[in-house]
């Protein structure tokens, strides 16, 4: 922990030279500090390179009137997503450095300090959960879910553009702690009474304080409208129903996020208040209890797993219904196992501390409760193998994904049978046994899931399709290296190695670790090829171009409009009749032809771009920023931005464009136009140079 | 086959000119959601409230510190204050002469502001007795619950003089009808909370 002179306490509040890890690289050139700097410095350099790109291409105009002040529901879920890949790039990183520390710090100290460990894990898996996790989530909702049940938009585009700012600022706030400061060092979770003042007085917790609840913040307001979307914006005949299963997860993790993420923002600014005023909500002494922290903590915490997963879960319904050419098996009881799902999902969170000291018959009520959860999850990985079962199966690479998926959760869910029994967690809690059941459960059930849909809709998101050898290099990648990095802390954890360990005192460990660290190389690996993919993908979009819109001869009403879709998503809202109402519409005898022109077209009315969002997001991380610091002032300031900027957005009027009806026709016509002249082709040629985004129907 | 209308209850909107109903009630809607996850807020820091009110460390205890006659004439005003928004919402739903509403509309401010200025009296004659925040997790929990809710009517407060300037630059177009609609429902809900913490805090405090 670094102890800084404060260089100019009125202006710069708890700022001094030590706060950068260049100066604490330059006096005390350890590794450890070698490594913070070189983190630094990435950040200042990545930054810079891309204001300098952006100048030399004359791009900030586009970036600033296109995109950032976009209230257009599909470029903010990809933006989120870029945000979500930009984070998970920094976490990976981290994760492979603290498997190189394990790997090589067994009877000697390693190369990373207690401190910068520590930091590391806390960082890898606040990011992981809140800058990762949740805005590729999020950004998949905002960009699927609008055109799966054929509405123009979100219920609330301005809500929707803050919240994702938020998330920006907060993931902005995230790396400037590599820049200026330091961060907790007490993990994800942040328990107190360790995070209170009295034993971590550094910024660190602070940022970490202050860039979850904005996270939270954004999260909340990102539930409320989704929720609002799936309630209120239904195409006509679009009954719940009938609604695509990545809808129906959409709607029950929108649904989690409005009940848990508050508790999470008031713990957090219960601990703030512990923290910068000296309440007594968790301490040690004067009538502070911290078990109301840990309860807060996971009541947010439990529900949080299922917002991360439901959505993957919707992600493989679509994927493999569709390319098993089948319908999905078991509709109905996917949505009452999804239902079941969330709302089981607020009755377990005690599982989280079996070991803090509450009587055995309320372990055993959770540890039953938590058990019942499999029964739902089971139900649903049944309806998918059903679903594949005597269906024409491709082996695309959400495909591999979703098989993938189903492989590795089951294991997984099994040592969450073995967590879930109270006398068994006493014995592995705490351990490597823990870390490996989580990312056993959230590596196939949120990031392979996310990243089959990235697959699945980025044809649709971006008109061409992407790279299919590099996508199954990554893949391969992601599934060996998960493996590896995390089976052998199975062993590990069973064997007695607890979690978070900086220094490794039993060299019969040696052999596992060396494997994980291997595999955590692999996973590395497998990020450079998406990378990589995306770059082949760009570069020979002309040969992948999917026009027409259907690559995948798609079911929902997603891939009834071009690619990419225009801003109004639908020239004419849907008439909804059936659960696959492309699909039927495309391969049933007697129903309208999808591609027919339609009868007449109206004006649509679209919001216009807004400022507004972008100030409240960045002044509200500079009001962050003035905490952690201490500097008050900009706290001040920057909180009254934040309020005016909302009231000048409510005395705005003409928040709307009207695009007249002439344009849309002009438009649609044209698209159905060059559909007429694309050439259909069967699923066997899916994936080659041919597949311009048109089915071939066989009746 | 039709789809069942649907129709929001309570949409006191009168005509809305160029605003469809559907609009009117996503907004609306989106708002009852936001007033949801307001109150699971409120509920987890009554929760909290609930396991520290005996954590008063030998100082401070809610008997010697809670007076109930000043609550229950600040439960008067906010009852009232809800009932004059409420007269507010119907000058605004059967367009009757702008005075009218503004008349409530202020009645409601002046109501809501001198029950800051006698929470802000009690919070002060506390902090002269010795029952500070800091002093115990009793306090700590008082503090963050009944002070969340006065910064909730305080900004219930600015928001209704914002609404008033709204009026007076737009009339009551279709947003300035809309968002009365939701602060009325904000305010209704502090109303309900306050009951809450009458209830929980001050008369438990007293008689339990």
């Amino acid at each position: 922990m670094t102890v800084s002179v404060p260089l100019w306490p009125a202006v710069l509040g708890r700022f001094g030279w030590q706060d950068l890890p260049f100066v604490r690289a330059w006096e005390n050139p350890t590794i450890s500090e070698i490594i913070g700097a070189f983190a630094g410095a990435l950040v200042v350099v990545g930054a810079v390179v891309v204001a300098a790109l952006l100048t030399r291409y004359g791009k900030w105009r586009y970036l600033w009137t296109q995109w950032l002040t976009s209230l257009d529901h599909k470029k903010i879920g990809i933006m989120y997503i870029v945000v979500a890949f930009v984070m998970l790039s920094r976490a990976l990183v981290e994760a492979v450095l603290m498997r190189m520390q394990q790997a090589v710090a067994i009877n000697n100290p390693g190369f990373l300090s207690p401190d910068h460990f520590g930091q590391l894990f806390s960082t890898h898996g606040s990011i992981m959960i809140f800058f990762m996790a949740m805005p590729f989530l999020t950004g998949m909702i905002n960009y699927v879910l609008p055109l799966q049940i054929g509405a123009r938009d979100m219920a609330f585009p301005w809500a929707n553009s803050i919240a994702l700012w938020l998330t920006i600022g907060a993931a902005g706030l995230m790396m400037t702690s590599l820049v200026v400061g330091e961060f907790s060092t007490g993990g994800w979770s942040g328990y107190p009474p360790y995070t209170e003042r009295a034993f971590s007085p550094g910024v660190g917790v602070d940022y970490w304080i202050w860039a979850v609840t904005l996270g939270s913040i954004g999260s909340t307001m990102a539930g409320i409208n989704i929720a609002c979307t799936v309630y209120k914006l239904r195409a006509p005949g679009m009954r719940f129903m009938r609604m695509p299963m990545f809808a129906w997860t959409s709607l029950c993790t929108s649904i989690l996020m409005i009940f848990a993420m508050p508790p999470l923002t008031v713990a957090t600014l219960l601990l703030a208040l512990d923290r910068y005023l000296g309440f007594h909500f968790f301490t040690n002494d004067l009538g502070g209890n911290m078990m109301n922290y840990a309860n807060m903590f996971w009541l947010f915490g439990h529900p949080e797993v299922y917002i991360l997963i439901l959505p993957a879960f919707g992600v493989y319904s679509e994927v493999v219904s569709t390319f098993s050419t089948k319908d999905l098996y078991g509709y109905t009881s996917l949505v009452i196992a999804t239902m079941a799902i969330a709302v089981l999902s607020f009755t377990v969170w005690v599982h989280h501390f079996f070991t803090m000291g509450q009587s055995a018959n309320v372990n055993a009520a959770f540890g039953i409760a938590t058990m019942t959860i499999g029964v739902p999850t089971g139900v649903k990985i049944y309806d998918w193998i059903w679903t594949m079962f005597r269906g024409e199966v491709r082996f695309t690479v959400p495909m591999l994904y979703a098989i993938a998926f189903m492989m590795t959760f089951v294991l997984g869910g099994f040592t969450g049978i073995i967590l879930a029994m109270p006398p068994l967690d006493y014995l592995v809690h705490n351990t490597l046994f823990l870390v490996a059941h989580f990312h056993n459960m959230l590596i196939p059930g949120l990031l392979y899931g996310m990243l089959a849909g990235y697959h699945y809709w980025f044809p649709k998101a971006f008109g061409f399709r992407l790279d299919e050898r590099w996508g199954r290099i990554a893949f391969t990648c992601w599934v060996v290296g998960f493996y590896l990095a995390f089976f052998p802390l199975y062993v590990l954890g069973a064997s007695g190695m607890a979690r978070r360990t900086q220094a490794i005192f039993e060299p019969s460990f040696r052999p596992w670790l060396y494997v994980a660290g291997v595999g955590a190389f692999i996973l590395l690996a497998a990020l450079t090829s998406l990378g990589i993919q995306l770059w082949v993908s760009i570069r020979d979009r002309a040969a992948t171009r999917v026009e027409a819109g259907d690559p995948w001869d798609g079911r929902g009403l997603e891939w009834s409009i071009s690619a990419p879709p225009p801003e109004y998503n639908f020239a004419v809202l849907p008439q909804v009749d059936g659960r696959n109402p492309f699909y039927d519409h495309k391969h049933d005898e007697g129903q309208p032809d999808p591609y027919a022109s339609p009868a007449s077209y109206t004006d649509i009315v679209v919001p216009r771009g807004s400022a507004t969002s972008v100030v409240i997001g960045v002044a509200a991380a500079v009001a962050a920023f003035g905490l952690v610091w201490a500097i008050w002032g900009l706290t001040i300031v920057a909180l009254q931005v934040i309020v005016a900027a909302v009231v000048v957005r409510s005395f705005g009027r003409d928040q709307h464009r009207t695009i007249p009806a002439a344009e849309i026709a002009r438009a649609h016509e044209a698209w159905l136009a060059r559909v007429r002249v694309t050439r259909a082709i069967p699923r066997q040629l899916e994936t080659a140079a041919v597949n311009r985004g048109l089915a071939e129907i066989v009746r | 086959m039709s789809e069942p209308e649907l129709a929001h209850a309570g949409l006191n909107l009168g005509d809305t000119g160029e605003l469809t109903k559907d609009q009117a009630e996503n907004a609306i809607f989106g708002f009852w959601i936001f007033l949801m996850s307001d109150a699971v807020i409120f509920a987890l820091l009554f929760a909290t409230y609930g396991t520290m009110i005996a954590s008063t460390v030998g100082g401070p205890t809610p008997a010697s510190e809670f007076k109930l006659l000043p609550a229950f004439v600040e439960t008067l005003l906010l009852l009232t204050s809800s009932a004059t928004f409420g007269r507010a919402t119907l000058a605004m739903k059967y367009d009757e002469p702008r005075r009218v509403l503004f008349g409530w509309l202020g009645a409601t401010l002046g109501l809501g502001l001198v029950f800051l200025a006698l929470e802000a009296n009690d919070f002060v004659t506390m902090l002269a007795h010795g029952a500070y925040p800091m002093r115990s997790g009793f306090l700590s929990s008082f503090f963050a619950l009944v002070g969340l809710h006065g910064l909730h009517v305080a900004v219930a407060c600015f928001w209704l003089v914002v609404m008033v300037g709204q009026v007076c630059a737009y009339g009551l177009d279709a947003r300035v009808r809309i968002n009365l609609l939701r602060l009325g429902l904000f305010w209704h809900l502090l109303d309900i909370v306050w009951i809450a913490i009458f209830s929980v805090v001050y008369l438990q405090g007293n008689i339990g």
